[in-house]
């Protein structure tokens, strides 16, 4: 059924009017110009459509857009604030951990949402976490250290 | 003038003339870099078209009025950080500061003509003529700047993009010497910079693509839009040699906003959005009549076998048939299953057609190749086609073919809008070109601990690392023909697969370098000697010596006789130039035949090290990506239809999957710069096969070693 939905987009409120039934990735790519969540495999299997909605990480591809109604919806175009790139994104280019990129945005968004309940996650809760996040071409140890390091680097500024 | 408007000559390059005005404001300088065809010929497997010859493609560089210096390749970003070391190239031989210079990569139109970014020759290959022309740009500019001062070229310093004649305290940028004027000038013999100046290169600035990348602004194909873009979603067949039947779309073309677009069996909907244009084709009712080949990924090993073309021998050398005579010959036969690329980034690609001129943004690695095809599909000549390939997610020899891309231009052709089509997954695993299944039969003799014959015959894998570096007296290395085995016959004319097959990241070396070094290890077991000790003593080349010893010293090998029980094992591999040794602790789970690949440690010595860092990378994700081919990648078929459809059910390595990895560069200063990007994966396999071989006694001869397989071995054993 095509209706308008509000929510709030990187911090911003958003409306659109659109068939409710379609999904949250395509209404952000396609009507919202916004794309950094990508589409990889369409059924929640490789993790790069991942954003935020509410504090819980989400693929994008599988949720249709009526669950976002009300809603805080966080990607990657969102998470620099003030000019100055987040914590886990500058750990990324530290880290060298990425490659093509085309799954970073992904992996990004799914260990922000990892860093809001766990501050200091071990190695094998990063695994754990982010074990449904796939990369093709770089190499998963860099990723897991970058995690790491952004952990080490927000609660350095929490504190 | 717009870039469209540019003339072309007839061979496709852009002629000088064309190329400034292309090239707008600043000037670029071009240089004479020695005769290129012999660098440019695209390795024999991969020569699906002849390339065209240019005679002008040494226009890399445009040092514009702004003071940047803008570098331009024909070759593309997949990942592998050729945007950062080809910057480094042109800093160091530039003496320019590497922040300053803007690559621009895969547009037809703006970049030199080139053959593709594949088979690991980014470096040896366009980095070698890269390198030339760069040199040759500071010698024309030191030239200039001592016209300009009216002193000795020999008396004038350059640093960052700076020239200074200290006697006489005056100082120019290549921005202020060049402003904007033309020039074009031709020096002969410039040398180049000896290792032993280097500043940029051997050290691991920042990617350039890395913040892009970690923001979401970088642009991938499926990212560009343009004003009245519309998506498409193709009707696809059930299988392979499928042919339509029937088909009704009066359902899909009553969906509001959906258009069904029809040219014989090519039958498309377009939509304005995308999932949109998902649920329109869910609408239309299709029937197949599907093959029955009896062809299935069991069965295909037999088909191989019976259907190849008689196998020719590349190489042979002493007197095979005495040593037979003398020698206990062990025969045996290795196999390895299709396997698909599956980049995270499936073939996406956006067409428009404007004034008889089409535009292709497209996630490819043949960006002037795709060109061409695009221009014979739609008709049109070359140079009224124009690919731009904006960062691609992935390669590894998948994005080497432009079907995607010819489906949306002829697409765009047929409605008059820009079409953008994104393939799905599942497209994206079925019309993948799979690296071939393929068969190796190795029959050896031994005498006194030492080998004295190795008869090796290759079906379908292709030639690529089948001759063995070993040193043994008698030997004969026998291989389909390249014209059958591999990814020329598009068409599938001879028969042999099922399907599409092409190149995967090492073409050819997986397979054979894990028929070679399984064969070792059975080898050394057999005469009771450690492996490494076993390999050592038949190799006399002093660079694969070098990478096994330094390999197995970072591991801390302990010598023994396999199995051991340690879970150990080594390979060791060679791709042209470089060469690979690597060392593998695996643990094996006997009750569900899973294998845990726990360290990897890898050494590669591929010349002199542009980027130390960047070949880090490389390397490790070849060992990521060794483990899946390793233990899990396998395209199941039947009957022309592909089970891989989603990465449930072809399963790519994970987070939990990944072993602690360890790489050690064996830098070789007095050698060009040779390719990373592949040469280490083709070891993963037969180490881990020789580790579970280690640990448990059961020996794997086909790949993927899947724990269904190494339950059976187990059982064996």
């Amino acid at each position: 059924m095509e209706r308008a939905i509000s929510f709030t987009l990187n911090g911003k409120p958003a409306r659109v009017t659109v068939d409710d039934e379609r999904t949250l990735l395509w209404v952000l790519r396609a009507d919202l110009g916004l794309t950094g969540a990508k589409f990889g495999c369409g059924t929640a299997l490789c993790g790069a459509c991942t954003v935020i909605v509410g504090k819980e990480a989400v693929r994008s591809c599988t949720v249709p857009v009526k669950d976002i109604a009300g809603r805080h919806v966080l990607t990657i175009e969102g998470l620099s604030k003030n000019g100055q790139i987040h914590p886990l994104q500058a750990a990324f280019v530290k880290q060298s951990a990425l490659q093509c990129g085309y799954c970073t945005p992904g992996m990004i968004m799914q260990a922000y949402a990892l860093l809001l309940k766990n501050r200091r996650p071990t190695r094998a809760d990063i695994v754990r976490h982010m074990d449904n996040n796939l990369c093709r071409c770089g190499d998963y140890n860099r990723i897991v250290e970058a995690i790491q390091e952004a952990a080490g680097a927000t609660k350095a500024r929490a504190s | 003038m717009k870039p469209d408007e540019a003339t072309l000559t007839e061979n496709g390059a852009l002629s000088r003339r064309d190329f400034l005005k292309i090239g707008g404001t600043g000037l670029v300088v071009f240089f004479w870099v020695g005769p290129l065809d012999a660098f440019q010929q695209p390795p024999q497997p991969y020569a699906e078209a002849p390339p065209s010859t240019p005679t002008d493609f040494n226009a890399f560089l445009q040092i514009r009025p702004d003071g940047r210096v803008t570098c331009m390749v024909g070759r593309v970003e997949l990942g592998q950080g050729l945007q950062t070391a080809a910057a480094q190239l042109v800093a160091e031989e530039l003496d320019f500061p590497y922040d300053s210079i803007d690559m621009v990569m895969g547009d037809t139109d703006v970049c030199p003509w080139d053959v593709g970014t594949f088979g690991s020759q980014s470096m040896r290959v366009m980095g070698a003529i890269l390198r030339a022309a760069t040199a040759e740009a500071r010698a024309v500019l030191l030239q200039m700047a001592a016209e300009k001062f009216n002193a000795p070229v020999e008396r004038l310093q350059v640093s960052d993009g700076v020239i200074t004649d200290p006697a006489q305290g005056k100082r120019i940028t290549y921005g202020e010497l060049v402003q904007g004027k033309r020039i074009e000038r031709h020096l002969t013999k410039v040398p180049l910079k000896p290792v032993s100046a280097f500043k940029a290169m051997g050290k691991s600035p920042q990617r350039k693509d890395a913040l892009d990348k970690v923001t979401g602004k970088a642009k991938f194909a499926g990212d560009i839009t343009v004003p009245g873009m519309v998506y498409a979603r193709i009707l696809r067949p059930p299988a392979h040699g499928a042919k339509l039947k029937s088909v009704d779309t009066s359902a899909a073309e009553k969906m509001a906003g959906a258009q069904v677009v029809r040219d014989g069996d090519f039958i498309a909907v377009i939509c304005g959005r995308p999932d949109l244009a998902d649920r329109a084709l869910a609408l239309i009712k299709a029937e197949f009549d599907r093959p029955q080949t009896g062809l299935d990924d069991k069965s295909i090993f037999d088909h191989i076998l019976k259907n190849a073309q008689p196998p020719k021998v590349m190489a042979e050398s002493g007197t095979l048939a005495d040593a037979d005579k003398l020698a206990n010959p062990l025969e045996q036969t290795y196999f390895h299953s299709y396997g698909a690329h599956a980049p995270i980034e499936t073939q996406s690609a956006l067409a428009m057609i404007e004034g008889g001129k089409a535009t292709v943004w497209a996630a490819t690695q043949i960006p002037f190749l795709m060109r061409d095809r695009v221009a014979q599909a739609l008709g049109y000549s070359k140079q009224n086609v124009r690919v731009i390939v904006p960062y691609v997610g992935g390669g590894f020899g998948g994005k080497n073919n432009a079907q995607n891309a010819i489906e949306a231009a002829r697409l765009a052709k047929m409605i008059g809008k820009p079409v953008q089509l994104v393939w799905r997954r599942d497209e994206d695993f079925f019309y993948a070109r799979f690296r071939p299944a393929a068969v190796v039969k190795i029959r050896s003799g031994m005498n006194e601990g030492k080998i004295v014959s190795w008869d090796y015959t290759v079906y379908a894998a292709g030639d690529w690392g089948a001759i063995t570096f070993y040193d043994i007296p008698n030997q004969r290395t026998t291989t389909v023909p390249i014209t059958q085995t591999a990814w020329r016959n598009q068409d599938n004319g001879a028969g042999l697969h099922p399907f599409y097959v092409g190149p995967w990241r090492m073409p050819g070396a997986i397979t054979n370098t894990f028929a070679r070094e399984s064969h070792m290890d059975i080898l050394a077991s057999n005469a009771g000697i450690d492996p490494v000790e076993f390999r050592l003593r038949h190799l006399t080349d002093k660079r694969m010596r070098r990478v096994l010893e330094a390999a197995t010293k970072q591991f801390g090998w302990k010598p023994a006789r396999a199995p051991s029980g340690q879970g150990v094992g080594v390979a060791c591999g060679t791709f042209y130039k470089t060469y690979v040794a690597t060392a593998v602790q695996a643990a094996v789970d006997k009750r569900t035949g899973k294998v845990r690949v726990e360290r990897v440690v890898t050494a590669v010595d591929a010349g002199v090290i542009v980027d130390p860092e960047g070949t880090r990378q490389q390397v490790d994700g070849c060992i990521t990506m060794g483990v899946g081919y390793s233990l899990s990648e396998e395209v199941l078929f039947s009957n022309g239809e592909v089970f891989a459809r989603n990465f449930d059910s072809y399963e790519i390595p994970r987070f939990s999957t990944e072993p602690k990895t360890e790489v050690v560069l064996v830098d070789n200063p007095e050698l060009a710069p040779d390719g990373i990007a592949e040469p280490p994966i083709i070891t993963v396999g037969a180490a881990i096969a020789n580790a579970i071989y280690d640990a448990t006694g059961a020996r794997l001869y086909q790949l993927p070693m899947t724990p269904a397989r190494v339950m059976r071995a187990l059982k064996q054993s």
